[in-house]
C-alpha cells in the first residue's frame, strides 16, 4: 500500500499513540482527526474529552467547531465548560493532552499567540484556547502539526503552552505536574524527548522520507536518535477509515474539517 | 424577576456606554441576535468579555463599540482568523483596542469566581508559559497549606452578561441544555442578565438537576426565535457552517464589512427583519 498523502501519514501516526482506554482530551483540527481515527481503528475505547464540556464523545463525523452538536449528542455526559478544566483537567484525570499548534521549538513548548512582538504583532493568531492548561495538566501531551522552517522555528515569538521549558528538568522545576510532550508526530517523521536534555529528536522518519528533507524544513539544527526508525506505511484499513471519516464529514459540513 | 421585553427596550434600559459586557455561549448558544441590537443602537466604549470573541465580537469590534476586549481565543471557529479583531489589534482599526488575554480555563475559572462573589480565582498551569509576562493581572498566590504557588486571577464581574436559551416560561425562568459552556457562572456573576430564547412556555417540562436560571437571578427575558445563528440551538436548528465560511470574506475588507454592517444591522430594525432581509437576500442569489 504506498498510495497515500503525507497527511494521512501523519494522521495515521499519531491516531496509533493513543492506547485503547485512555482518556484523551482534544484539540479542534488535526488532533480531533488523529483521536477519532484511533477510536474507529486501533483503540475502540478511547474517551474523547472536548473542552466545551462532552466527556466521551463518539461523533460520526468531524466536528467544525469545539462545540458542535454532535458530540454532545454522541457524548457519556456533557458537562460545564468550567468543571471540564477544574474537576476532569486540573483534577489530573486525562491521561493525553492531544494538541495542534502554530508553532514549536525544540523543547515542544507550543506557539499559538503571536508571530512577532505582542505588542505590536505581524500576525495576531487566535491565542491559547484550552492548550496551556493541557499541557501543564494532562499525564502526557502529543502534538501533531505539519513540518516547515515557518512551524518548526529554533526561538519561538511566544510561548503560549509549556513543553519542557527550556530543556532539562526546567518544566520539573516550574510544579507542573504532567509529563509534557511525549511526541511530536509531522508528515515527515515522529519526533521524541531526548533523556536528559527533552530536546525533540527524529526517532522514526515516515516511509521515503530522508533526513535532508527534514533538516530542510526544521528551523533548529535538529539532530537524529542513534536507531531512527521508519514508520509503518498507512495500512488499508487504516486509510479506508480515515477517507470514510473524511467523506462522511464533507458530506454533512459541506467542507473538509477544520485543519486548524 | 425578570422582565419578559423586546430585546431592544432591555439592550437600551440595562446597556450602557462604558459598561462591561459579556456575550457568552461555547460555540452553541451564541447571543447573536444581542450583538446587533448593541451595533444598532450605537453603543460604545464596552468592555467585552468572552472566552471565544466569535463573530459576535468580530462585529462588535468592527462596528466600533469596543474599547477593551478580554478573552481566551480568538479565531472563526473551522474557518481561520476573525479578521475585525485582527484589523484591530494590528492596525488600530477603527481604534486602537486594548486586549486583556487569557487562557480559558483561566477565564472559565474567573467566571466561577465572579458567581461565588470571590475576588480571585486560582489555578495551576501558567507557569512557563508567557501569557502572565503580557497579562499583568495574571499574579500568583502561595497556598498556605501547601506552601504550592499557584496562579491567582481576578473574577470577571460583567455589569451586563447576555446569553441565549432555549427556552423561559410566562414568570421568566430559563431552561438551556446541551453544550453549557459558562453560561450559568456568566450570567450569575454580573450585575444585570439579558436572556434571549427560542420560545416561551407555559411549562417549562424541566427534568431534575436541569440547567434551570431561575426568574429572580436574571434581569430580562426576551423572545428572539432563531436569535443565536450563526451558531446554533440545540433542539431547534443547527449551526450553519456556511455562514461561517461566508463571513470570512465579508469581514476580511473593511469597506465590505461596513457596508453589510450598514445594510444588513443598522439598516434593518430588529433581529427578525434582519433575518427576513439575509433570507431575501439568499433567495435572490439562489435564482
Amino acid at each position: 500500500m504506498s498510495d497515500y498523502s503525507t497527511n494521512e501519514m501523519m494522521t495515521v501516526a499519531a491516531a496509533r499513540r493513543l492506547k485503547n482506554g485512555s482518556v484523551c482530551f482534544v484539540g479542534i483540527g488535526l488532533p480531533s482527526k488523529a483521536a477519532n481515527l484511533a477510536r474507529l481503528t486501533s483503540s475502540p475505547d478511547v474517551v474523547l474529552i472536548y473542552e466545551s464540556g462532552p466527556i466521551g464523545a463518539k461523533p460520526t463525523v468531524l466536528p467544525l467547531s469545539i462545540g458542535d452538536g454532535e458530540l454532545a449528542e454522541t457524548a457519556d455526559t456533557v458537562v460545564p465548560t468550567g468543571e471540564i478544566f477544574r474537576y476532569w483537567l486540573q483534577g489530573g484525570r486525562i491521561d493525553v493532552g492531544f494538541l495542534g499548534a502554530a508553532q514549536v521549538d525544540k523543547f515542544g513548548n507550543i506557539n499559538t499567540t503571536v508571530i512577532g512582538d505582542y505588542h505590536k504583532p505581524k500576525v495576531r493568531l487566535p491565542g491559547a484556547g484550552g492548550a496551556p492548561e493541557i499541557a501543564g495538566s494532562a499525564k502526557s501531551v502529543l502534538i501533531i502539526l505539519k513540518q516547515s522552517h515557518r512551524t518548526f522555528v529554533d526561538k519561538l515569538a511566544f510561548i503560549t503552552s509549556v513543553g519542557f521549558g527550556e530543556g532539562g528538568d526546567h518544566r520539573q522545576r516550574l510544579g507542573l505536574p504532567g509529563k509534557g510532550p511525549v511526541g511530536i508526530i509531522t508528515d515527515l517523521c515522529i519526533m521524541e524527548p531526548e533523556a536528559g536534555s527533552n530536546e525533540f529528536i527524529v526517532t522514526s522518519l515516515h516511509p521515503g522520507v530522508t533526513r535532508e528533507q527534514v533538516v530542510e524544513a526544521t528551523g533548529w539544527q535538529i539532530r537524529f536518535a542513534d536507531t531512527v526508525g521508519v514508520t509503518e506505511a498507512p495500512q488499508a484499513h487504516e486509510l479506508d477509515a480515515l477517507r470514510a471519516l473524511e467523506a462522511r464529514t464533507a458530506a454533512a459540513h459541506g467542507q473538509a474539517g477544520g485543519e486548524e | 424577576m425578570a422582565e419578559l421585553l423586546s430585546l431592544r427596550e432591555a439592550v437600551e434600559r440595562f446597556v450602557h456606554d462604558g459598561d462591561t459586557v459579556a456575550l457568552e455561549g461555547f460555540t452553541h448558544l451564541i447571543p447573536t441576535a444581542a450583538s446587533h441590537e448593541l451595533i444598532r443602537q450605537g453603543k460604545k466604549d464596552l468592555t467585552l468579555v468572552r472566552m471565544t470573541p466569535d463573530l459576535v465580537y468580530d462585529l462588535l469590534i468592527g462596528a466600533g463599540c469596543a474599547k477593551r476586549l478580554v478573552f481566551s481565543w480568538g479565531g472563526n471557529p473551522g474557518v481561520g482568523s476573525l479578521h475585525r479583531l485582527r484589523d484591530a489589534v494590528e492596525k488600530d482599526w477603527p481604534h486602537a483596542l486594548e486586549i486583556e488575554e487569557h487562557s480559558h480555563a483561566d477565564l472559565a475559572n474567573s467566571y466561577v469566581a465572579g458567581a461565588s462573589g470571590l475576588p480571585f480565582a486560582v489555578l495551576r498551569a501558567y507557569a512557563g508559559s508567557d501569557l502572565p509576562k503580557v497579562n499583568p493581572l495574571i499574579k500568583t498566590v502561595t497556598c498556605p497549606f501547601t506552601g504550592e504557588v499557584l496562579a491567582a486571577v481576578p473574577s470577571v464581574r460583567p455589569d451586563v452578561t447576555v446569553i441565549h436559551a432555549q427556552k423561559a416560561d410566562r414568570k421568566g425562568n430559563v431552561l438551556l441544555w446541551g453544550i453549557l459552556g459558562v453560561q450559568k457562572e456568566a450570567a450569575l456573576a454580573a450585575k444585570r442578565c439579558i436572556v434571549t430564547v427560542e420560545e416561551i412556555v407555559d411549562d417549562l417540562n424541566a427534568p431534575m438537576n436541569a440547567c434551570v436560571l431561575p426568574t429572580w437571578a436574571l434581569t430580562a427575558v426576551c423572545l428572539v426565535p432563531g436569535g443565536a445563528h450563526p451558531s446554533y440551538a440545540h433542539g431547534y436548528y443547527e449551526r450553519d457552517n456556511r455562514f461561517y465560511q461566508a463571513w470570512d470574506p465579508i469581514a476580511r475588507d473593511r469597506d465590505t464589512f461596513t457596508a453589510w454592517i450598514n445594510e444588513y444591522i443598522r439598516g434593518t430594525e430588529d433581529f427578525a427583519a434582519f433575518q427576513q432581509k439575509i433570507a431575501s437576500k439568499h433567495t435572490a442569489e439562489a435564482k
